[in-house]
């Protein structure tokens, strides 16, 4: 062995003079790219995005969803649809929290923390990964939707809007996730999360059944669930049943505002909440 | 020495809750040695590592890495450290090359230099044949050596071992101890923290001894040692040798209490180190006319600095704990 360091790293091999956004953007780069490096090793991972949403739609298009009455006798293999692509999203919450927590318990984010680089890159990065599977999630959902019978009865315009309104939501929802992953210690906490809080969510919400149903005091709560505006929304736009718009509750009326406003709302607070966790007692 | 000082910090105070993990700690390291933070669990030592390595903003005091402030200077001290915890920092799903090259990138390498210089520390490091293998299936030793070659990829000035060995199996542990001896001839200032107290002697040329957030002993390992009861001469008398006189022989040599041996044969005293002490020792006992068999020089180990320092016994002498500072990690992580 020779000796090790020491040595000055020569001017041409580093990139101090660049500028910070370019910085940013090749540290989120370096760091997507491990996440999606990891989902190419062990696609295992993405179980979560993919035979959970198709477990979901096959137990609710034929075990529950005969039972289930839609007012206005509309097609429930096409109600649920809307619904789920938004379970779907809401899905990949937890496993951004266990990845990020598990990196905080093998000291990789420490590691990171004390390298030259940008503060925000480590969360960007992981919440970009997220979109990815995401958009994976929603591909599954969509290709089983066909497969049961659901269909679009609209124009490219309103299904291109309904998609972005749920990546929008989705990639907003994912920096609670990040928040998660930053109060949380231990995997198997994060991992909990998801039937603690992001399975009531996804299910006191008109995303597999109309909010018509609930007792009188649990509707305006399934009302106001920002999973319920995802849902009405896709619904609206796909030319789907949409019990919701029978609903007075200003989210019903107006799901597709509904939906920008919480997903502002979720990035104006999880993501500087996220970040504030991040740097937490770290300075600068 | 005009040069600035690798490290040097100056009342640190870092509390986590009701828990006073640093109590105004003063520390200078000199830049190009390999410096030894020595003390038991709990003792402040992962906290002022990650102080320094701008991981945890203090409570009170200052801290400079290269003249560089922790604290408003932070970036400028990232550039220049490297750092090693006690677990390996990993990516465990990449391959150990991906590993390197994520943290060279990061570090502000360009990607091609990252490439190059990761393959350079693969070579270095033995790990050339798992280069290409997920991390999780090396075996610890393998971890340890990339998570050091993962340390070092961007060139650090200041590189920080917090524990490096804990958990470690012995051949893993000479191969790190070969790894530091090697760093330091580099010219790198390396600061080590350990609980092991052969540790800091095999391998630090100055240590500090921290107990309760404050250095509490500070010097190179020899002086740390002459400082506790200096040396002991053991002496084995030959037989029907008479021990009140071979005791009144060697009293005036003696700076403490003679302790004679169970069995009569053999006497232990402690002495001021002096050249030609031994001579001068085995002559009076001769002209007392008392036979000497043998006569050795026990020197005081750390860990008799350690046990008159800080009251208790290293937590080398008890039971081995991988995880040093549960209390700090916990505390720092909240």
């Amino acid at each position: 062995m020779s000796a090790i360091t020491a040595e000055l790293v020569p001017d041409r091999d580093v990139t101090y003079g660049r500028s910070p956004a370019w910085h940013f953007a090749t540290d989120v780069w370096v760091l997507t790219r491990r996440s999606i490096a990891r989902i190419r090793r062990e696609p295992e991972t993405l179980a979560d995005v993919t035979f959970m949403p198709v477990i979901f739609i096959l137990m609710f298009a034929y075990v529950f969803g005969g039972a289930i009455a839609l007012p206005g006798r509309g097609n429930y293999h096409e109600y649920l649809i809307g619904g789920m692509l938004g379970m779907g999203l809401a899905q990949t919450a937890p496993g951004v929290a266990v990845a990020l927590v598990t990196d905080m318990s093998t000291g990789l984010i420490d590691r990171f923390r004390s390298l030259p680089m940008s503060r925000w890159a480590v969360l960007t990065a992981r919440s970009i990964a997220e979109l990815l599977t995401q958009i994976i999630s929603a591909v599954v959902v969509v290709g089983v939707g066909l497969a049961i019978g659901w269909r679009v009865h609209t124009g490219a315009a309103d299904v291109a809007e309904a998609f972005a309104l749920s990546l929008l939501f989705g990639y907003a929802f994912t920096w609670a996730g990040v928040c998660l992953g930053m109060a949380l210690r231990s995997p198997e906490a994060a991992q909990q999360s998801g039937f603690i809080i992001f399975l009531p969510l996804t299910f006191v919400s008109s995303a597999f059944v109309p909010t018509q149903g609930m007792p009188g005091w649990l509707q305006p709560v399934a009302e106001w669930n920002p999973m319920s505006a995802l849902a009405a929304a896709s619904r609206h736009l796909f030319g789907n049943p949409n019990p919701a718009a029978a609903v007075h509750a200003w989210p019903m009326q107006h799901p597709e505002l509904a939906v920008v406003c919480w997903a502002v709302a979720m990035l104006a607070v999880f993501a500087p909440l996220a970040v504030h966790l991040y740097r937490r007692k770290a300075p600068g | 020495m005009g040069e600035v000082p690798a490290i040097e910090a100056e009342g640190l105070v870092k509390n986590f809750g009701k828990t006073r993990a640093l109590a105004g700690l003063d520390l200078t390291v000199p830049a190009g040695s390999v410096y030894g933070l020595l003390g038991p669990n709990g003792a402040g030592k992962t906290t002022a590592v990650r102080v320094f390595a701008t991981l945890l903003r203090p409570d009170g005091g200052r801290a400079q890495v290269l003249g560089h402030d922790v604290v408003t200077a932070a970036a400028q001290v990232r550039r220049r450290i490297g750092l090693t915890g006690q677990y390996a920092a990993l990516d465990e799903y990449l391959t150990g090359r991906a590993n390197l090259v994520m943290i060279g990138q990061l570090s502000r390498l360009t990607a091609n230099a990252a490439r190059r210089r990761a393959d350079e520390m693969l070579e270095r490091f033995g790990l050339t044949g798992a280069a290409s293998r997920a991390v999780k299936t090396y075996s610890g030793g393998m971890r340890r050596r990339l998570d050091l070659a993962a340390s070092l990829i961007g060139y650090p000035s200041v590189l920080f071992l917090d524990e490096p060995t804990t958990g470690l199996d012995p051949n893993a542990r000479a191969m790190t101890w070969e790894i530091i001896r090697e760093l330091a001839y580099s010219g790198t200032t390396l600061l080590l923290t350990t609980q092991y107290l052969e540790e800091a002697d095999q391998l630090a040329r100055r240590v500090a001894v921290i107990d309760g957030g404050t250095v509490i002993a500070e010097g190179p390992p020899d002086r740390l040692k002459s400082s506790v009861g200096g040396e002991r001469l053991e002496v084995a008398l030959a037989a029907g040798a008479d021990m009140a006189t071979a005791i009144a022989a060697v009293m005036p040599f003696a700076a403490g209490g003679i302790q004679p041996d169970g069995d009569g044969r053999r006497l232990s005293v402690p002495v001021a180190a002096a050249d030609g002490l031994t001579t001068r020792v085995v002559r009076a006992l001769d002209q007392a006319g008392i036979g000497v068999n043998d006569v050795t020089i026990q020197r005081a180990s750390l860990d008799d600095v350690f046990l008159s320092l800080t009251g208790h016994v290293s937590a080398e002498a008890g039971a081995e704990t991988p995880a040093e500072t549960g209390a700090e990690l916990e505390g720092s992580l909240t």
